[in-house]
């Protein structure tokens, strides 16, 4: 049985490994995934050679099913050089299809910076992140308890190509460690657990491991974020985000106690976070943080030359399952975020993502608002994103905003990198709002005077 | 009072000025006003800023705070307007709420005053047609300054009626400021009153124009006065009262004349139609007790239209005098005898208990608790009085003296509206409101009248030089006064030292009104503020962090039991559904929640099982020294719970007749599920530095129960100072 399933995986292997194009193989890889907070950060170091006989200009990346849905970001650079002198190369990751790919593996395609010749070799550093990937065990625990989690990997690397030499290493946030399945050799050395070295395995191989140790970061993760960027030429940039936050850890059971939540902190809802820190903008004014019913007191703003910090509390601590929604509101500057093109359209550059440190964001969208007039926007994207365009009414409007739309599921905080949207502006439709007001007054004086001087009597007096 | 600019070439001004204006628009001497325009524009400007004032005044709390709904009922309303501009009228005209009275529910269009949501939803759809993108929030904390600023116009035009133009400025200016008219108005106050005083106003000055003209116009904007104040607010009772009343005294005083006639059944019958249009009020006003004055008035209006004629059309005094008396003792007959008939068969209903409290302030203390619990509906005390209309309180008695002299339709109806409102502001504290606008305008009469008399004084002094130098060219106004001066050369100084005294009352009012409105009626009461040790400013946010809890921790469908004091706020900002709220119509419902929370755990378990509980709230202050918490409400728990369930009784809960919750305090008080849920695990914690653990700081004393065993309920929430503590209420065990 076993005989025949390896069969058939080498069988589905090789007919892979010809299907995408290349005769590759991995001469060492090493994999260290760091599992300290609940953003599983995977940093793999390939190296890769073409033992084929033509020129390979890319490579496939698989991940099993349950990591692929989890997957929030791929990256991948080359290295060239040694030690000191090493220099990083981006390169282009993009997710793909295989034909037959056994039990529904997911696939990323690296394109190397140059094709890779026969017999020649390449380093690279390969960053993925996972979201979701620990799964609390036990799922509720009481205030006193500390948060246990499950991380489920495979020993091996699932590659489709035959890997000659690898070791993977686990990274707990601590050392305590409950189990760990054992795949020979493996061993644990206080917060690190070693899986390897493994030699010659063949594409596809798979040997499943749990790790259960426990975690007590903040699981703090955003169900919905909706960033709302309001462009006023008047000289601001007004940025509202609406957060339902929830603590995405094992759930909180039975009784909150605030004697033992205020006097023993250091063993009572060790899971739980109650503050919250957020990396704004400089020069950022403004601030406010309130939810559906008012203003929250709690929160602390320390501005600075190249970032601000908002360091705030919700209204209750967070356990593992509660909620709390809230909106944060600040202003910067314009002149710091909106540039003119060289072909005279407008574009705003601000940065993607979500302002909370260490935080999952299931469903993000960000709403850019350009002011009233503006015509053909486009945006500029380092990943894909959902696009879409609406209308939105503010103050005084009358033809209404045009509203780019972003969307984005699974982002971290990686994906804190600029964007652009580019649109065109002419400066005369600015004084339409005032304008509006002034006639407004005129004409509220001048019917003021009409109605002093015309008598409006039937009767003679 | 705005003559002294330029008193003597006005009519040269006037013919110059007027025919050529375009022409010489630009030239310099043009830009100098007529005497009249020049007052014109003074009055203007001076309402403008008293307009202002009384708008600003009142944005302390939001200074202080926040822009935020305050205290109790304002969510309520909040909660009803948000639901208005959501779903529609029709929606809310029909809404039935199963958040609140579980498992009642509450049929809230039948049963509130919409005015106050139909004005906030109307200034927010008028906002949003004019692209402006206000939140409803927003609107409605806003709403009662501006009535508030809507009623000083009203008084300015109230004041000039009943004396003139000088009185009717400073009334407005007096009741933009006054405390007792602040304290319910304040941004965020979102509360009937808010919009009632205003109403309230309105329909009194137009019903004084309309008795002063005899023009049905006026009569009529009076009913339409009368219908918003009918869908405001409950004291619309106090109008259809005081008019009635208003017109007996004039009849009675032989004032009847065809203009209050007119008046009195145009506003009369209209109101009554168009306040029939309002749910609530339905057919109250021909069929409840309350409403028969004004019934009777009407009626007697008719007997004297008819005597009138029959006056005119008899010549004979002593046939008139005989049918007088037979038609007056027929119709007192049998106006009595369909009064008697229609409260026997029922078709009448008596007078409530909230109107017999009025009358008598000692009757809601011994027969209804849920009235006499409430603080705002205690006796005042003088110190409110002082509180709330300082110099006021002097300036009322004179201001009578003045209306005394002058006695007209108008000043009998401010003079009676003073005094009947006095009187009810005197047993019920809330009631300081529905007296405010009567105090100011009348002290209003009065600062204008010592004003007008004083410089008028020493006006005249000033020109007695000048006639004396010119021989006898002086004026014929002031030749009356002339001589008086001439014999009492002391006036002039007495009238400076008057004036000084009068502007030095008037500015230390100013400085009372706006240091009471920043220090006291400010609050929102849902954020507690205090000084810290170092002078900082602690915030005490608990409730809201409560209810959010509540909101974004409980399933949707968690009932949640408290004091009613909370219902409305867990309501609107749980989202909750509450078990009693705010709304105590049904006092039997209340006095379950209240044998519950007087009850043993276990009895109280089975009462709670049979309203379908989840979640227990209680408001605790021993912590922070919060001292309105439900522990200090408990013995009124206990009364309503006892008034409707024998098996509660007072004095189980009392030692002594003492109220106590340390070593002392009766064994039924220190293990009934309030003193449990308050205190459970509180033994455990030092609150004050040099005090045993378990030292309550509202009260002062330390607990006398620090071993508390919850056997069906476990500790939800409690929020970081305390004062808010939120119990689940645990499924039956497993009886295998």
């Amino acid at each position: 049985m076993a005989a025949r399933i390896w069969i058939f995986s080498v069988a589905v292997a090789l007919f892979l490994s010809f299907s995408s194009g290349h005769d590759l193989q991995i001469v060492n890889a090493e994999r260290r995934i760091d599992l300290s907070s609940h953003i599983v950060n995977a940093f793999l170091t390939l190296k890769v050679e073409n033992i084929g006989k033509d020129p390979a200009a890319d490579m496939l990346l698989a991940f099993p099913p349950t990591q692929i849905k989890h997957l929030s970001m791929v990256q991948a650079m080359a290295i060239t050089g040694k030690k000191k002198k090493k220099t990083y190369l981006p390169l282009d990751v993009k997710p793909t299809e295989q034909p037959d790919a056994p039990n529904d593996t997911g696939y990323f395609l690296v394109s190397f910076a140059t094709p890779l010749t026969p017999g020649e070799t390449v380093t690279l550093e390969v960053l993925y992140i996972l979201t979701h990937s620990l799964e609390p065990f036990p799922s509720e625990i009481a205030q006193s308890e500390s948060q246990l989690v499950y991380y489920r990997d495979s020993a091996v690397i699932l590659s489709p190509y035959h890997i000659k030499q690898q070791t993977t290493f686990f990274k707990t946030p601590s050392a305590r460690v409950e189990s760990f399945t054992s795949v020979d050799p493996a061993n644990r050395a206080g917060k690190e657990i070693k899986y390897g070295p493994y030699e010659d395995r063949a594409p596809y191989s798979y040997a499943p491991v749990i790790v259960h140790f426990e975690n007590n970061s903040p699981f703090v993760v955003v169900e919905e974020l909706v960033r709302e960027i309001e462009i006023s030429h008047w000289g601001s940039l007004q940025i509202t985000e609406h957060y339902r936050l929830t603590h995405g850890g094992a759930r909180h059971k039975g009784v909150f106690s605030r004697v033992d939540y205020q006097s023993r902190r250091s063993i009572s809802g060790s899971s739980s976070f109650n503050a919250l820190l957020a990396v704004l903008p400089p020069k950022v004014n403004s601030v406010y943080y309130r939810d559906n019913i008012g203003n929250i007191s709690t929160s602390h703003l320390r501005t600075g030359f190249k970032k601000s910090e908002l360091e705030f509390e919700p209204r209750y601590p967070l356990f593992g399952g509660w909620r709390a929604t809230f909106i944060i509101g600040y202003r910067v500057p314009l002149e710091d975020y909106l540039f003119e093109a060289p072909d005279g359209r407008r574009y705003l550059n601000f940065t993607f993502g979500c302002p909370l440190v260490e935080t999952i964001v299931n469903k993000l969208t960000i709403k850019v608002v350009l002011p009233e007039g503006s015509k053909d926007p486009s945006t500029v994207l380092p990943f894909t994103v959902n696009q879409d365009l609406q209308v939105k009414y503010s103050y005084l409007d009358i033809v209404g905003r045009t509203v780019v739309v972003l969307q984005k599921d699974n982002v971290v905080p990686t994906h804190n990198v600029p964007f652009q949207v580019y649109y065109t502006f002419k400066p005369i439709y600015m004084l339409a709002e005032p304008f509006m007001l002034v006639s407004a007054f005129f004409f509220v004086f001048v019917a003021s005077l009409a109605y002093v001087h015309i008598d409006l009597n039937i009767v003679k007096k | 009072m705005a003559a002294n600019g330029s008193p003597k070439p006005e009519p040269m001004a006037a013919k110059k000025a007027s025919p050529d204006l375009l022409n010489s628009s630009f030239s310099f001497k043009s830009l100098k006003l007529k005497t009249k325009q020049q007052e014109l524009l003074l009055r203007v400007s001076i309402l403008g800023l008293v307009y202002v004032l009384a708008f600003i005044a009142r944005l302390f709390s939001v200074l202080r705070y926040e822009s935020m709904i305050h205290e109790f009922d304002p969510y309520f309303n909040y909660r009803t307007t948000l639901f208005l501009t959501e779903k529609g009228f029709y929606e809310f005209w029909n809404w039935f709420d199963s958040e609140s009275w579980y498992p009642l529910g509450r049929i809230i269009g039948g049963t509130l005053y919409p005015g106050l949501m139909v004005t906030a939803a109307l200034i927010y759809w008028t906002l949003r047609f004019l692209r402006f993108f206000v939140h409803i929030r927003e609107v409605c904390v806003l709403t009662a300054p501006f009535f508030a600023s809507n009623t000083t116009l009203v008084a300015y035009f109230f004041g000039k009626e009943i004396w003139d133009t000088g009185a009717g400025l400073v009334a407005a200016a007096l009741i933009a400021i006054c405390p007792g008219y602040i304290s319910r108005s304040v941004a965020g106050s979102y509360d009937n009153e808010a919009v009632a005083i205003f109403a309230l106003l309105l329909t009194f000055y137009l019903f004084v124009k309309a008795v002063k003209t005899g023009s049905l116009s006026w009569a009529l904007g009076s009913a339409f006065g009368y219908f918003y104040m009918v869908s405001a607010w409950g004291g619309y009772v106090f109008i259809i009262n005081l008019v009635p009343l208003y017109v007996l005294v004039l009849l009675i005083t032989g004032r009847y004349s065809m203009r209050l006639y007119v008046a009195y059944n145009c506003m009369y019958i209209l109101g009554m139609l168009l306040a029939m249009q309002i749910r609530f009020v339905g057919f109250q006003h021909v069929q409840s007790g309350e409403h028969m004055a004004a019934m009777g008035v009407f009626l007697l209006m008719q007997v004297f239209y008819f005597l009138d004629w029959v006056k005119h059309q008899l010549n004979d005094t002593k046939l008139f005098q005989t049918f007088l008396r037979i038609t007056v003792t027929s119709a007192i007959l049998v106006g009595g005898i369909a009064l008697g008939v229609g409260t026997a068969s029922g078709y009448i209903s008596p007078w409530t208990g909230r109107f017999y409290s009025l009358l008598d302030p000692t009757y809601a203390k011994d027969h209804i608790p849920i009235i006499a619990s409430v603080s705002e509906h205690q006796p005042t005390a003088w110190s409110s009085f002082m509180f709330d209309y300082h110099i006021l309180l002097f300036l009322f008695p004179a201001g009578l003296y003045f209306c005394f002299k002058r006695l007209s339709d108008a000043t009998i109806f401010i003079v009676m509206y003073g005094l009947t409102s006095l009187y009810f502001a005197g047993v019920m504290v809330r009631l300081i409101l529905v007296a405010t606008p009567a105090v100011c305008l009348i002290s209003a009469i009065a600062v204008s009248a010592t004003v007008k008399n004083l410089t008028s004084l020493l006006r005249t002094k000033q020109k007695v030089p000048q006639t004396g130098s010119a021989k006898g060219v002086g004026s014929s106004k002031s030749s009356s006064k002339v001589t008086l001066d001439q014999s009492q050369p002391f006036h002039k100084n007495g009238a400076i030292a008057l004036l000084v005294g009068v502007f030095y009352l008037l500015s230390r009012y100013a400085i009372h009104c706006t240091w009471v409105t920043s220090e006291a009626y400010s609050s929102p009461s849902i954020v507690l503020a205090a000084r810290g040790a170092h002078g900082n400013r602690i915030i005490f946010d608990d409730y809201r962090e409560a209810y959010y809890w509540l909101r974004q921790n409980t399933p949707t469908d968690a009932k949640v039991m408290s004091w009613w004091d909370y219902g409305y706020q867990i309501t609107a900002m749980g989202n909750r559904t509450v078990i009693v709220d705010n709304n105590t119509w049904n006092n039997t419902h209340i006095a379950t929640v209240g044998r519950a929370m007087s009850s043993y755990e276990d009895e109280a378990y089975d009462i709670m099982r049979s309203l379908d509980v989840n979640y227990v709230l209680v408001v605790f202050g021993g912590v922070t020294g919060y001292s309105s918490d439900d522990i200090n409400k408990f013995l009124w728990m206990v009364r309503i719970g006892g008034g409707v369930y024998p098996v509660i009784k007072e004095p189980d809960y009392l030692v002594n007749g003492e109220f106590r919750v340390d070593k002392g305090a009766s064994p039924k008080m220190l293990n009934c599920l309030m003193y449990k849920l308050c205190y459970y695990r509180f033994g455990e914690l030092v609150t004050e530095y040099g005090k045993p653990t378990g030292y309550d700081r509202a009260r002062g004393v330390e607990i006398g129960n620090k071993d508390i065993k919850l056997e069906h309920l476990e500790e939800a929430y409690t929020t970081s100072n305390w004062i808010v503590r939120i119990y689940r209420v645990k499924p039956p065990t497993n009886r295998l």
